[in-house]
């Protein structure tokens, strides 16, 4: 389904998305906690069961399966991808199923929402996003002793039964653009566009190699447009999006064949899951 | 589900799906109403056993 | 096997000494007309497990609602797991109530009238059961009603769920005049009428559950043939809908009757009686014989071409879906469609075999096996299989609580015939064919 009428008529339009170097990416997982901490994600006294774990961003350990000296290893973040899928269809894998629109597509900005108060746990979602993004919550959340006051009050806990996903850190989309609209509606600015510095995801900023971009794919002011564009025009890939049409708005670089053959399935592998990712 | 819950949206789509599911509930409960009136107004107005579909005609 | 004729005379003299006479009188004044059925200890004896095994599913259901579904041993790799295939299977076997009604109202085969009562209880049992499975499965069961509310009329699951809830009704207002038929309560004039007037436009709501079931069926298999993100699953489309649509409405037309044959040839095992007659048996299995030839091919065709077009577009080779692990190996397709599709089409289209009573039961055996594992492959199996060339095979066996509120619909299923056995006229024939023993 479409979604709901825009309240809001905004007279331009943005596509959010990244650019991860994974040249860049050490594997080190600070994208992840701070991703963790940022949105209120629950943890478990035991997270050795990875199958249960809600991790939005998940670092993945890639092998070229060659035996030593060839070995070679990457890392790769991934976070919802925010397909945008076949807008004639309904968008990405996962909203085009959802049967009470529980997740959307937002044509304003290219992000996929999950409502928590509207999903009810039928997991069809999850069964549809071939990125294994989506996580469900088997418990109620809880948290350590005392953890509970460093929660952000601008992410709502989400309650058992429900799916959860990466959103982009939405609630700082709807910090900046509050920012924005009201120094437009003073005279402070031309309009409400937004400046790359004032929205950035949690991992983008938290990533120490600076191997997360975040930006608008649309506007040619910022890095992630030049990046596609220009400095990586014809190498930046994504994953699964050549065989499945996915559209995913999250782009891969390395400057290694055999990572960039993995992003998607051939009749013969290139490369496969190490043990050791988080 | 409704005209008047938020998400509808005058299309193809739910004119389509909608109207298959209305046309069906619309029929069923037509059904059951007749069959209910029916039986009601019968048994008003007397009509006993020796008609009916009961195991004994089988 | 007439269970009744192996209990001892002792323990009968004892059984009978036991039972209050209010009781038995209350219960015989409710068995139908001229029928015969086994003493009331019995009858308790008999549901008691069944009972116990609904309990201890109760139990488990309790605990899935109460403490969530960590309960279960799916995860976020087996966001589908054994709920749901069950839920499609006991759909498809269903599909005999949708299907022998089309054929006894719609299409005027009337011989079918012997054998509709049955089925349409064993769809209403199916059906019911389906959408407590589905309570259970959802997350916050208590926001079920958004998926109606907040509908979403391009998602496939909408469409089952709308259908579903529809075609459920009119099951049961076709297994209600059925109800209304048992001796006492078809004494009420009022309760006599309806069942007859029922009787009389029975052609309309079975034409309406025909429609319906057509879609639910179809968007069943919809839910796995939309999945662009997964190879395994996903199937071109004719207009909007993925060629599972159409098998799996027509897969549930061909098997769901074989389920209505076994079902039958199971109660008339335990009764120990004939409440069939072998015409209606030949006629349903000819019809279900044909349907699972038809769909063989048709099955066997989408098959290939998704192997050689579908999944290589897609950047896999269809031996990749079967190889990983012996769990989900060829093993599935021969079953699925060997064993479980062209053999009993051919015992059941050979008049020599249908007419065989043995190898009709033997055909029916392996239609439901069959149609079980084709469910069984379109959630599972989707759900295990990697797409990500970097992900890994995810394995998966079920927690007791799942197993629990699985069993949980056979027992209802089992306790339901039973009662409906003891006191309704399921079986028109039962006294023409009957030599009327005790059951």
């Amino acid at each position: 389904m479409s979604g709901g009428k825009e309240h809001v008529e905004i007279p331009y339009q943005t596509k959010f998305g990244m650019v991860i170097n994974l040249d860049k990416c050490t594997g080190c997982g600070a994208c992840m906690v701070a991703c963790m901490a940022e949105n209120n994600v629950p943890v478990r006294y035991d997270e050795s069961d990875k199958l249960r774990s809600i991790t939005w961003m998940r670092v993945y350990k890639l092998t070229n399966g060659k035996p030593f000296p060839e070995t070679d290893v990457c890392w790769l973040p991934r976070p919802c991808m925010h397909c945008e899928g076949n807008p004639a269809h309904g968008f990405s894998p996962c909203v085009s199923v959802c049967p009470a629109v529980a997740t959307d597509y937002s044509r304003q900005t290219g992000i996929v929402s999950q409502i928590y108060t509207r999903c009810f746990g039928c997991r069809y979602c999850m069964g549809a996003c071939p990125y294994k993004a989506r996580y469900f919550n088997w418990w109620d959340p809880k948290w350590p002793d005392g953890m509970k006051q460093y929660l952000s009050p601008d992410v709502s806990c989400r309650m058992r039964g429900i799916v959860e996903k990466c959103s982009f850190c939405f609630h700082r989309y709807q910090r900046a653009m509050d920012k924005s609209f009201y120094q437009a509606s003073q005279g402070g600015r031309e309009d409400t566009r937004l400046l790359e510095e004032e929205y950035q995801t949690a991992c983008a900023q938290a990533c120490p190699a600076g191997a997360i971009t975040f930006g608008d794919l649309l506007n040619p002011e910022h890095t992630v447009y030049k990046l596609i564009h220009a400095t990586y025009k014809d190498k930046a890939f994504r994953i699964l999006e050549k065989t499945l049409g996915t559209r995913p708005k999250v782009y891969y670089v390395s400057s290694k064949d055999w990572v960039e053959a993995a992003a998607d399935n051939h009749t013969k592998k290139v490369a496969k899951a190490a043990p050791g990712g988080h | 589900m409704f005209p008047f819950i938020f998400e509808w949206e005058w299309d193809m789509a739910h004119y389509v799906f909608m109207g298959g599911l209305y046309y069906a509930l619309g029929i069923v409960s037509l059904g059951v109403a007749y069959v209910v009136a029916k039986a009601l107004i019968q048994t008003d107005q007397g009509h006993g056993h020796g008609d009916g579909h009961g195991e004994e005609h089988r | 096997m007439d269970i009744t004729a192996r209990i001892p005379q002792s323990v009968s003299r004892i059984g009978d000494a036991l039972t209050p006479r209010f009781l038995v009188d209350a219960d015989k004044a409710l068995w139908p007309k001229g029928c015969e059925r086994a003493p009331l200890w019995m009858f308790g004896m008999w549901l008691g497990p069944w009972l116990f095994l609904a309990a201890w599913g109760g139990i488990a259901a309790i605990l899935c609602w109460g403490l969530a579904l960590n309960q279960t041993n799916m995860n976020d790799y087996y966001g589908f797991a054994i709920w749901i295939w069950a839920d499609l299977a006991v759909i498809a076997l269903g599909g005999g109530a949708f299907f022998s009604g089309f054929l006894r109202y719609v299409a005027g085969k009337d011989k079918l009238k012997n054998i509709i009562n049955y089925a349409v209880l064993i769809g209403f049992i199916c059906y019911s059961s389906a959408l407590l499975i589905l309570g259970i499965d959802v997350g916050q069961p208590l926001r079920g009603w958004f998926i109606f509310w907040h509908a979403n009329v391009h998602s496939m699951l909408t469409e089952v769920a709308f259908c579903l809830t529809c075609y459920f009704i009119v099951l049961t207002i076709e297994y209600a005049p059925l109800v209304l038929e048992n001796r006492q309560l078809d004494r009420v004039p009022l309760f006599h009428k309806i069942s007859h007037n029922f009787h009389e436009i029975m052609a309309v709501f079975a034409a309406t559950g025909a429609f319906l079931s057509f879609f639910h069926q179809g968007s069943l298999g919809g839910v796995a043939g939309v999945l662009f993100g997964r190879p395994f699953a996903y199937r071109e489309h004719i207009f909007i809908w993925p060629y599972t649509f159409f098998l799996f409405t027509w897969s549930a037309a061909a098997y769901g009757p074989c389920f209505t044959l076994l079902c039958t040839r199971i109660i008339e095992g335990i009764t120990g009686k004939r409440l069939v007659s072998n015409d209606v048996y030949h006629l349903l299995g000819k019809i279900a014989g044909w349907m699972i030839l038809t769909y063989f091919i048709a099955k066997t065709w989408d098959t290939v071409y998704w192997a050689m077009n579908t999944a290589p577009e897609r950047g896999f080779h269809w031996r990749e879906f079967y190889s990983d692990n012996a769990f989900y190996g060829v093993w599935i397709l021969v079953v699925e469609l060997l064993l479980g599709g062209i053999v009993p089409a051919l015992l059941l289209v050979f008049k020599k075999t249908r007419e065989n009573m043995f190898w009709l039961t033997v055909a029916v055996v392996l239609g439901v096996i069959g149609v079980s594992v084709n469910r069984w492959a379109m959630v599972l199996q989707v759900m295990a299989a990697p797409v990500m060339p970097f992900d890994q095979w995810a394995l998966y066996y079920p927690s007791w609580q799942e197993v629990a509120t699985t069993l949980l619909p056979v027992a209802y299923g089992v306790i339901l015939i039973s009662l409906s056995y003891r006191y309704l006229p399921v079986f028109p024939q039962e006294r023409e064919l009957g030599a009327g023993k005790a059951s």
